[in-house]
């Protein structure tokens, strides 16, 4: 089916290019990092993690959050995302690709990757992230391509690959859950310190993914002859609310344990990210910004896709803006705030503010326009089989 | 392409593998344990749990729980009061002996033992009202080589582990530079090569009984097992001569110098809530 992905119209080759030149400039900052060394990036033995693991952590929820339309078609038998879940399954696919891609590009020592099998540790929740990423990556890229197989050749699917489609819901669960065992289980660090860090993950995740889908969605439409159909989207757009209205919800627990407790430790990296840590008379602020878009954010997109105006408004470029808020909105709660936020103050309670360099945030970049390119890939292969049946 | 890496990182993993048998080889010379001593570390099975037996009152494998070995040190704050040029003059040793590279950028900064402020050093106690003696010396500290370490959990490939005498080593071959365990760490006593350590070194003076790193891995204070394992005594022990300051050796050997010192003083560790069993004491 991959013939599918070498026809194009212009705009679709200058759309790879585009991001093919991004993954290009990516590829040189990497081998300048390669050879240098992490010191290429803002990080420091204080902020030990930066904008390669925050995005990983994003895009697992991006990854899981395909599930929202597996899910309600293939249990619920929910017929009207028939279309679109495939367009779920890629999604998870390009966004999975992109979390390996961070996690090697993070690596001091990439070459040693494999270290992680060969002494498999069953005690590291990093063990446990290789294999359902891993897993979920495979059990997409099977589920996804044996379905739009038989869709092309008219055929029901093989009745085997509905066990792979129902284990991959689990396993959908399963990614978002451990990583955020990667955080939660850390001692000292009292912000990732919080059993309500895996349930606040997927509730983010089942908005964001849906809102990204949503927009391709509307895109596709414009620019690809692509309908996913009305009762669809509209679907869609209830969960998301749903979705991002609890993850909300769950930050807005974390600010009242934190501040009913009065316990400093629960409180330093909300007052950091939210407001400025004040520390030896000096008001640390330097993510405040992004917090502040995080709110306004969530609740423009949370207005543009709730009031009826808005939402069922003819001209869906309200709706798409929506949920394009939602998007960016919880990718600036958890892409940025959350991970890096973790890292304030350091266990010896002093602050350090991360700046990403010039150089991890063209990797970053290139590593986000090769998740576009496959995304762009797979869908175009998608649709392309969807057009074929139609005519 | 995409094949071409995958093939290019079969054999890299394959040589990864190769490389580390020649490492565990050193690791064991380096860890310096008899035979009988492994034996008795293995009876214990990595437990040094004091507490415990003690709380509830007849644990059957109480006896047993005390005989393994266990490094600690006790680090007495009086002696650094009183001298107060000692507290530099044990990390330079520390950082001499180990080749632990000088960088001038806070962002590339590498160190196995420092001083702090006392407040930096116990978060968890109070800070009100503190007496002018503990305000105006600072607090020596270091890895903490838990009993029950964060970092070794977090360590997706063992490249951080106990070994059979308590000492939370490093296995610079086989770290893969992740940061997992410096996220892990409660202590923040962890630190990564940024860049090729090599750059902040004067490669004329380093000491060759000690390997200088390669960037991309974590590293931090290994309680000199180098030294522990041919008899001597840590670097930073040395550096205090006569003084006491520092005081190191078997928690689990009743008879010991440090649990005699641990018996006549009033000692507290950083961040006992955690659950971590610090095996450094320090005496305020």
């Amino acid at each position: 089916m991959f013939e599918k992905a070498l026809k194009g119209n212009s705009y679709y080759w200058m759309w790879l290019a585009f991001l093919g030149a991004l993954m290009s400039i990516a590829a040189i900052c990497y081998l300048r990092q390669y050879n240098y060394g992490l010191g290429l990036t803002g990080m420091s033995r204080d902020v030990s993690w930066g904008l390669y693991i925050s995005q990983f952590t994003f895009l697992v929820g991006v990854a899981a959050g395909g599930v929202m339309l597996v899910l309600p078609y293939y249990i619920h038998d929910y017929k009207a995302f028939g279309k679109i879940t495939i367009l779920g399954e890629f999604l998870a696919i390009a966004a999975l690709l992109m979390c390996l891609t961070f996690i090697v590009a993070d690596l001091g020592q990439p070459l040693r990757m494999l270290n992680v099998i060969i002494h498999a540790q069953p005690g590291s929740m990093l063990f446990y992230d290789m294999i359902v990423l891993n897993g979920y990556l495979f059990l997409n890229i099977l589920c996804g391509w044996v379905i739009l197989t038989s869709e092309r050749k008219g055929i029901h699917p093989p009745k085997w690959i509905y066990f792979f489609v129902y284990l991959s819901i689990p396993f959908a669960v399963s990614i978002h859950t451990v990583t955020a065992m990667l955080y939660c289980g850390l001692p000292g660090r009292h912000f990732w310190l919080s059993a309500i860090v895996a349930p606040r993950f997927l509730a983010s995740a089942f908005a964001a993914g849906p809102a990204l889908i949503v927009v391709v969605a509307l895109i596709l439409r414009r620019v690809a002859n692509f309908d996913a159909g009305k009762e669809a989207i509209n679907k869609m757009v209830t969960i998301i609310i749903y979705a991002a209205l609890i993850n909300v919800f769950f930050v807005g627990l974390e600010f009242f344990v934190g501040f009913y407790s009065n316990i400093p430790g629960h409180k330093h990296t909300l007052q950091y990210l939210f407001f400025g840590l004040e520390h030896h008379g000096h008001i640390y602020n330097n993510l405040v910004p992004f917090m502040k878009a995080f709110v306004l954010l969530f609740v423009v997109g949370i207005g543009l896709i709730s009031l009826p105006y808005t939402r069922y408004n003819k001209n869906d470029i309200w709706l798409g803006l929506g949920c394009a808020a939602i998007f960016i909105s919880f990718w600036l709660d958890k892409g940025v705030g959350f991970v890096l936020g973790g890292f304030v103050p350091t266990p010896l309670e002093e602050v350090v503010e991360y700046y990403p360099a010039a150089n991890e945030i063209f990797i970053t970049i290139g590593i986000w326009a090769m998740g576009a390119f496959i995304l762009t890939v797979l869908y175009k292969i998608a649709i392309s089989v969807e057009h074929e049946i139609e005519a | 392409m995409d094949k071409k890496r995958r093939d290019f990182l079969k054999i890299a993993g394959v040589s990864t593998l190769a490389g580390l048998g020649g490492t565990s080889v050193i690791g064991q010379m380096l860890s310096g344990s008899t035979p009988a001593e492994a034996g008795a570390a293995k009876e214990v099975s990595g437990h040094g749990n004091e507490h415990a037996p003690a709380a509830h009152g007849s644990n059957p494998h109480g006896s047993v729980a005390k005989s393994g070995k266990r490094l600690g040190m006790v680090i007495d704050l009086r002696k650094f009061r009183e001298n107060p040029h000692l507290g530099e003059k044990v990390v330079e040793a520390c950082h001499s002996t180990h080749n632990v590279p000088d960088f001038p950028n806070k962002k590339d900064e590498i160190k196995w033992t420092w001083l702090t402020e006392y407040e930096k050093a116990f978060t968890e106690h109070s800070h009100y009202y503190k007496d002018h003696s503990t305000l105006d010396h600072e607090v020596l500290v270091m890895c903490n080589h838990c009993d029950n370490p964060p970092c070794v959990r977090a360590c997706p490939t063992r490249a951080t582990f106990k070994n059979k005498e308590g000492i939370v080593a490093m296995d610079y071959h086989r770290c893969i530079g992740c940061r997992f365990c410096m996220a892990a760490c409660p202590y923040g006593m962890r630190s990564f090569n940024w860049r090729d350590p090599r750059a902040g070194l004067d490669m004329n003076t380093i000491n060759t009984r000690f390997p200088t790193r390669m960037r991309g891995v974590v590293e931090k204070c290994n309680f000199c097992a180098e030294r522990v394992g041919i008899g001597k005594q840590p670097a930073c022990v040395e550096a205090c001569g006569s003084s006491k300051a520092l005081v190191f050796g078997n928690l689990n050997d009743p008879n010991s110098e440090i649990r005699k010192v641990l018996k006549a003083n009033y000692t507290i560790q950083r961040k006992p809530s955690l659950g971590t069993h610090p095996s450094v004491f320090y005496i305020v």
